[in-house]
């Protein structure tokens, strides 16, 4: 409900001070310690922190902000990543043309295939960055043990959406570094046909670890469905569960760490 | 907002405290609230890092098209091929490696050696805190691995590799047809061991030494120390052997680069390291 005794006299009043607007925030600015806590355990994206916490964690020497920035940076590929998938087709014969009609074409086509890309080699840069400011405050230590494991997962991850992705655009670039990345999978000891004990253990260059990756023999348009498959759904799908369980984890394990 | 605040209010003691410098050298610390509010400070200062960040995106997107090649021709092997550059240090690695340690086996091992670090560290000091003194062999040693060797390799493979995956300047004209002369001989044979069982002994009691026997020695010569008894048997193999397997390949690397070493050991159809 507007509050009744409040005069609407400026234009942020006659916005805010209504029925309908109250009815969605239903807590004003103002600046009082009780509406502090409520900004941020009543919204839903907020609630992910404390309502306070202690006060080194909001430096940005601390944390230098590298992991919500990882995860903004994630945020970005997905948006723009489903607008392109508006326009992509994944196989041998439209892929590389769809790209292309995406960069001339489409209204705002590149600027997207762009910002996905350039935000996915960040997303790259900041996870190191924050994996490296996670080592240096000893941040890993007990308790955070387990989310630090979380964390290396999600760098795996994170990498292999990066590869996977790499493939789509279809050009040479795409295909040469996929199969320059896919070949090291042959040599895997036991499955791969190169590979130590591999042959003995039967394996062909068309049943081995390489082809279960390429579905073939070489990286072809069975790849490419199969990249894309990878690259939309299933590991974007496995990464965001790993990061609600990763912010999860922070706050059970107590906020962010800091001198005890 | 801050000229609402009443002065000894939370509000205003929390705005002193996020602050550093003056004003909040001027109030004694035990007067000060541990905790602060998220709304607005830790909000704050996400929402400006996270703008800043969404300006130099869209700046970078409007100004730097993401490439786009000819399309894929599976007959037109580009020279060199390069995977992505977060992967060159991999791929850097296949110059000192056999395919299946460098490519599958190390990566692994990358993999699993982050994951347990927080296992093996058993040093309660430096938790939640940037400090050099209290811990710095886990530091050098990731700062080592990690910018040394993870950083610096893929530099490597981005600036200074070309066709043929040789070396070259970043100014460097890319000559496809640079012949490198293949000077590389292995280990035994560089001290001079001719004879092939020799040459395996040899090759055998470098590797096994360097993985097992130094660490054992290490091992006979501390555990008596309290560190050493704390740390146990197991974890100090755990750190060890992965400790030995970095450093072991930075320096096949430094023997490769600086005197054409090829392999320390070969045993023909099996192993070569
Ligand atoms: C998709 C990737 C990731 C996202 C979105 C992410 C996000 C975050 C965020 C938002 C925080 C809060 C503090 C901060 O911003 O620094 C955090 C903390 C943490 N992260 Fe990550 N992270 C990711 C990957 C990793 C990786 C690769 C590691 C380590 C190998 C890791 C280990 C940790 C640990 C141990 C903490 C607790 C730090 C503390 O309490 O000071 N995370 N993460």
């Amino acid at each position: 409900m507007p509050d009744p005794e409040k005069r609407r006299t400026s234009l942020g009043d006659i916005v805010t001070n209504n029925y309908v607007w109250r009815s969605i925030f239903r807590h004003g600015y103002a600046d009082t310690p009780r509406n502090r806590v409520l900004q941020v355990s009543a919204n839903v994206w907020l609630h992910l922190h404390p309502s306070k916490m202690r006060r080194h964690g909001i430096r940005y020497r601390h944390t230098w902000c590298a992991g919500g920035l990882t995860f903004l940076l994630y945020l970005c590929t997905v948006v723009t990543g489903v607008v392109l998938m508006f326009y992509y087709r994944p196989t041998g014969e439209y892929a590389y043309w769809d790209v292309k009609y995406l960069d001339f074409d489409v209204p705002f086509g590149m600027i997207m295939r762009n910002m996905h890309r350039w935000a996915a080699h960040g997303m790259v840069i900041f996870i190191w960055l924050h994996m490296f400011r996670v080592f240096m405050t000893g941040s890993y230590k007990p308790p955070r043990e387990f989310n630090w494991v979380v964390g290396v997962n999600l760098l795996t991850l994170t990498l292999l959406l990066s590869f996977t992705g790499y493939l789509l655009p279809w050009d040479q670039l795409a295909i040469w570094a996929v199969t320059v990345g896919t070949n090291m999978a042959r040599a895997t000891p036991l499955l791969g046909t190169e590979g130590p004990f591999g042959p003995q253990l039967g394996m062909t260059p068309r049943y081995d670890a390489r082809a279960l990756l390429t579905a073939g023999t070489v990286v072809g348009a069975p790849t490419l469905l199969r990249f894309y498959v990878l690259h939309c759904i299933f590991i974007p799908i496995i990464a965001s569960i790993l990061m609600i369980l990763h912010f999860w984890r922070i706050r059970k394990d107590g906020g962010i760490s800091g001198p005890l | 907002m801050a000229e609402n605040i009443q002065p000894g209010t939370i509000q205003d003691q929390e705005e002193v405290k996020v602050q550093s410098g003056r004003a909040r050298a001027a109030l004694p610390a035990a007067d000060l609230p541990d905790k602060v509010h998220t709304w607005p400070y830790l909000v704050r200062a996400e929402f400006i890092s996270g703008c800043i960040l969404l300006l130099v995106l869209m700046v970078w997107s409007i100004t730097v098209d993401a490439p786009m090649e000819e399309p894929a021709n599976p007959t037109k092997t580009p020279n060199p091929s390069k995977a992505p550059w977060y992967f060159l240090g991999l791929q850097e690695m296949l110059v000192y490696f056999d395919p299946w340690i460098a490519g599958v086996l190390l990566p692994s091992l990358i993999i699993v050696g982050l994951m347990i670090i927080p296992y093996v560290d058993i040093n309660p000091k430096g938790n939640g805190y940037y400090t050099w003194s209290e811990r710095k062999f886990a530091i050098s040693t990731f700062l080592v691995g990690f910018l040394g060797m993870w950083v610096g390799m893929i530099t490597i493979g981005v600036f200074f590799r070309g066709p043929g995956w040789n070396l070259f300047m970043p100014w460097d004209y890319w000559d496809p047809h640079k012949v490198v002369p293949l000077t590389n001989i292995d280990l035994p044979y560089f001290v001079g061991i001719r004879s092939q069982m020799g040459a395996m002994l040899f090759g055998t009691i470098c590797v096994l030494g360097w993985l097992v026997g130094i660490p054992g020695a290490v091992w006979q010569w501390k555990k008596d120390h309290p560190f050493f008894k704390q740390l146990g048997m197991m974890r100090y193999g755990i750190v060890a052997t992965l400790f030995m397997i970095m450093a072991g390949v930075l320096m096949k690397m430094i023997l490769r680069l600086s005197f054409n070493i090829k392999y320390v050991l070969v045993i023909p159809n099996i192993l070569n390291i």
